[in-house]
């Protein structure tokens, strides 16, 4: 006997080209069929009128553990990932102390089995400590687990060692995953513009985030390794890109529903929650970004959901933390930014959540094929829904989407052939 | 001060009908971005009435008797804070003091902590002064006292501004159709904005003056222009407002030497010579003689610097009286 | 709104409250005249003309008062209108002082006019001028000079309307105690 079927969904598989009415069938975990059910199955669900699709894969999550419990847990993270219909996060590794180390990867994966809702995927740091001067046991982190390398939070300066990353990690066929900014250039807390010098905020220049995106070019061209660009937010990077992929380089690409929503204006108010790293960009950025992910520059979407305390961020703007949370409503928001805006249709905005990041971290998620794992997300495409920060399943508040009106939204999220959130 | 025993001739107009006229209902003032004209002037005129309380034999009014002004001083201001501090006391309130330093700010309480313990005292207003950009809007925002903007890091001075925009207008009797340069440090000046903003809101025109390393571009979007040449703009200009020079700015390298800024930058008397005749030289001090303004300039006839602070004081009283009467 | 005195009643108040301030003026110290703002001071100006045009050897100063800081009832009012100056640029010190108002009701304007002016000096003589008296004192205070008494019930107001200020002459009578004017 199967143990779930799905019935009467439009399932949406754009790994294998699949848009159809039909059911999915589930068994041990795997994919078993999709078509026309057979036979019975412990638990049906309905889709009638739903969007039956991979489980979405978020490539860009901080949960703060170790080190920083107060702000979100493995838990939690997991916890809000499901609720908003993710089946796999990322774990960013700058905690405290940073993932650089096997032990550390092993630790992640062992929180998440206990949490038991979401897939939680470590990305070990590329360098000790993150500290950008020697290179973490890329190879040996791999092994236990880890999906791709990063030293998020900042980019790896130095290009000399940059470039022995990327030899090293083209050698165990990893992605390196790039936080662009040169620190030189890195003296703001908010984009530099018009709106910075009203408010009298320090700058963050467009810039900083494309120098060393040129540079990492360049190193790519010469190692032929894979790269991918975390959190794209300026025009200009979205063209180096776009004529970087022209160039056949192996590069991937991520834009967040922050970058693709909100602008530099709203810090009109210097409320901190619109306080995120790269910075809230221009209007042109922003129409920039959503043609970069309309034409498949910019091929992934990642939340970088980035927790913090509440008194953290209720302090003067310069002083409290970068980052957005956006776990419990991503879908909504991405949903909002492309596809009710006619700029994609729910199949591209799917593969940009699925096919697309599962690729970047070498995983056989992200699609519906026969025997692939179970991860399934339900959507309920039409729901029209209201954002309540203190109903998120995350810790954290510092959510600048409070009470938007959104559409669209999960309704149940299965992972590995279990149902780990329904509505 | 006046005090001539004669027949004294009135110089005023008939007075207005009272019906129709502004009403001010603010309970903060945080900046000038948020003023309308029509508010600014209200200021303006309010500090006229108080302009006159100085000059009484006894310079007091009860306005805000029994209300409490605590002057929050998160960052070191001797002037300002003397200046906020004659005006709470001459419109008869309790005057609190805090300086942060040796405070418990040093111990690491958050702003917001700090300024709701002091309001549990019982307090009225807050002046606020911090080195940080909008810290008075974020406790405008939690507190329900007034809250007034002593200057906010690099964003807005508005009592600065004000009694800037209110010496122009006394000296040269209006503001419409003026032409004011503000020169100097203009990237981390507050008084550069406040002044921006309040100037273009009454219909005057400003050009920033300074390297491009202190003015940046984007400030055209406040509706000035940009010179980097003092003294191509010098002969056009109805004011000149020279900011005072931060030392600490020099290490971070925004200019190569005091020297070389004041070469281009420094007001003298050859420059002086190229202006209009009746131009006024403006300074919100504490001055460097001989860097932004030489002695001469600055103790000349054009000069309006202690002017201004006289000016500041009834500025202040009227920022007090208003928002003390704003609460609804 | 009822009319209680035209603008010939009004002269002749006016005239009456001018005869009696004349029979009183001091011919030994330096004399001044201070309005209360708005009406009072309207009432101070043609006062002060008159005695000029009449006694031009006299040493009369002319001065306007605004008592909205002074107000006992303040901080129970809303918003902040515009507040005007006083003007007393002369020294009120040992001066015969006429301090002139058009209404006067519970004394309380009257009140904080004292107060103002104890601020700027210490006057000879203080006299009250008002051009109607309607009753309903709430303070131990009377007027020296009154151009016309009028009774009016509890919870009306009296209102001098004059040229200068509203483009007509007149005394009425509102039915409603509207908050009183600033």
């Amino acid at each position: 006997m199967n143990d779930l079927l799905i019935t009467n969904g439009r399932v949406i598989d754009p790994a294998s080209g699949c848009d159809e009415v039909a059911d999915v069938t589930v068994a041990r975990g795997f994919i078993r069929a999709i078509g026309k059910a057979r036979g019975k199955a412990k638990r049906t669900i309905d889709a009638s009128g739903m969007i039956v699709c991979p489980g979405l894969i978020d490539l860009h999550v901080h949960c703060r553990e170790p080190g920083h419990e107060e702000e979100e847990t493995i838990a939690t993270a997991a916890a809000a990932a499901v609720v908003g219909g993710f089946t796999t996060i990322c774990a960013m590794p700058n905690t405290h102390p940073p993932q650089d180390n096997e032990t550390a990867i092993l630790y992640v994966l062992q929180r998440m089995a206990r949490a038991s809702k979401a897939r939680v995927l470590p990305v070990g740091c590329i360098t000790k400590g993150r500290q950008g001067e020697e290179l973490a046991e890329m190879a040996l982190m791999l092994d236990a687990g880890a999906v791709a390398f990063s030293d998020d939070g900042e980019g790896v300066a130095g290009s000399s060692i940059m470039q022995r990353a990327l030899q090293y990690t083209r050698m165990i066929g990893v992605s390196i995953m790039q936080h662009c900014q040169d620190p030189g250039l890195f003296a703001g807390v908010m984009n530099s513009g018009p709106v910075a010098v009203r408010l009298g905020l320090g700058g963050i220049a467009a810039s900083g985030e494309q120098i060393m995106l040129r540079r990492d070019l360049e190193l790519v061209q010469r190692t032929g390794a894979r790269y991918h660009v975390m959190h794209v937010s300026t025009a200009g990077s979205v063209e180096l890109i776009r004529q970087a992929k022209a160039a056949g380089l192996p590069i991937t690409a991520e834009a967040t529903p922050h970058h693709l929503l909100l602008t530099d204006a709203a810090c009109m108010q210097f409320d901190p929650n619109y306080k995120v790293n790269p910075p809230l960009r221009s209007f042109d950025d922003v129409q920039a970004l959503r043609r970069g992910v309309i034409d498949g520059t910019i091929d992934c979407l990642a939340t970088d959901h980035a927790p913090h305390a509440k008194e953290e961020k209720e302090i003067e703007f310069a002083l409290a933390p970068f980052g957005i949370v956006s776990l419990d409503c991503a879908l909504g928001l991405y949903a909002k930014a492309m596809v009710h805006s006619g700029l994609l249709d729910w199949p591209d905005l799917i593969a940009r959540l699925t096919v697309n990041p599962a690729a970047v971290i070498n995983r056989p998620l992200g699609t519906l094929r026969q025997n692939a794992p179970a991860d399934i997300t339900i959507i309920d495409p039409g729901k029209r829904w209201t954002v309540n920060v203190d109903a998120f399943a995350s810790k954290a508040r510092n959510c600048p989407y409070n009470r938007w009106r959104l559409k669209g939204r999960a309704v149940a999220t299965i992972v590995g052939g279990e149902v780990k959130f329904q509505r | 001060m006046a005090k001539k025993a004669s027949s004294s001739t009135r110089k005023t107009k008939p007075p207005p009908a009272e019906s129709g006229a502004f009403l001010w209902t603010r309970k903060d003032l945080v900046g000038l971005d948020e003023l309308s004209a029509e508010e600014i002037v209200h200021i303006l005129d309010t500090a006229e009435t108080f302009k006159e309380v100085s000059t009484r034999s006894i310079k007091k009014v009860p306005a805000l008797r029994g209300k409490v002004v605590a002057l929050m001083f998160f960052e070191d201001s001797t002037r300002t804070r003397m200046s906020f501090e004659l005006a709470a006391s001459r419109l008869s309130a309790d005057v609190l003091l805090f300086t942060s330093r040796g405070s418990s700010v040093t111990k690491g309480e958050t702003t917001i902590d700090t300024v709701r313990n002091v309001e549990a005292m019982g307090v009225d207003i807050f002046v606020i002064r911090h080195g940080q950009s909008g810290a008075p809007h974020m406790l405008a925002r939690k507190v329900a006292a007034s809250i007034i903007n002593a200057g906010d890091g690099q964003h807005e001075h508005p009592t600065q501004a004000l009694l800037d925009v209110f010496t122009i207008r006394q000296r040269l009797g209006r503001l419409a159709g003026l032409k004011i340069a503000v020169v100097g440090d203009i990237a981390h000046s507050r008084v550069a904005r406040s002044n921006i903003i309040g100037l273009r809101k009454l219909g005057a025109e400003v050009v920033v003056v300074g390297p491009p390393t202190l003015v940046p571009s984007a400030i055209r979007a406040m509706g000035c222009e940009i010179s980097h040449s003092l003294d191509d703009i010098l002969p056009q200009v109805d004011v000149i407002n020279m900011l005072r020079v931060q030392f600490e700015r020099f290490s971070s390298n925004l200019f190569p030497s005091v020297r070389e800024y004041s070469r281009l930058y420094g007001m003298n008397a050859d420059r002086l010579a190229s202006c209009r005749k009746d131009v006024l030289i403006m300074h919100p001090g504490p001055i460097n003689r001989g860097m932004e303004l030489t002695s001469e300039v600055a103790d000349g006839p054009n000069s309006c610097i202690l002017q201004q602070v006289t000016n500041g004081l009834a500025v202040r009283m009227a920022v007090l009286y208003l928002v003390s009467r704003g609460r609804t | 709104m009822r009319r209680k005195l035209t603008a010939e009643q009004v002269q002749v108040a006016l005239d009456r409250l001018y005869r009696a301030i004349e029979k009183q003026l001091p011919s030994d110290c330096r004399v001044a005249v201070i309005g209360i703002r708005t009406r009072g001071e309207t009432l101070a100006d043609r006062l002060v003309k008159r005695l000029r045009r009449v006694h031009p050897q006299l040493d009369i100063a002319h001065g306007v008062l605004d008592i909205t800081f002074y107000r006992d009832d303040l901080s129970r009012l809303r918003g902040a209108p515009l507040v005007r100056a006083t003007e007393i640029d002369f020294d009120i010190d040992d001066t015969w002082v006429l301090l002139v108002d058009d209404v006067l009701a519970t004394g309380r304007s009257v009140r904080a006019a004292l107060g103002a002016l104890h601020d700027f000096g210490r006057p000879k003589v203080i006299r009250l001028a008002v051009l109607i008296d309607r009753g309903g004192r709430e303070l131990p205070i009377a007027a020296d000079f009154v151009g016309q008494k009028l009774s009016a019930a509890p919870g009306t107001r009296i209102q001098v309307k004059f040229r200068e200020n509203d483009g007509q002459e007149g005394v009425f009578l509102n039915k409603k105690n509207e908050t009183p004017a600033r």
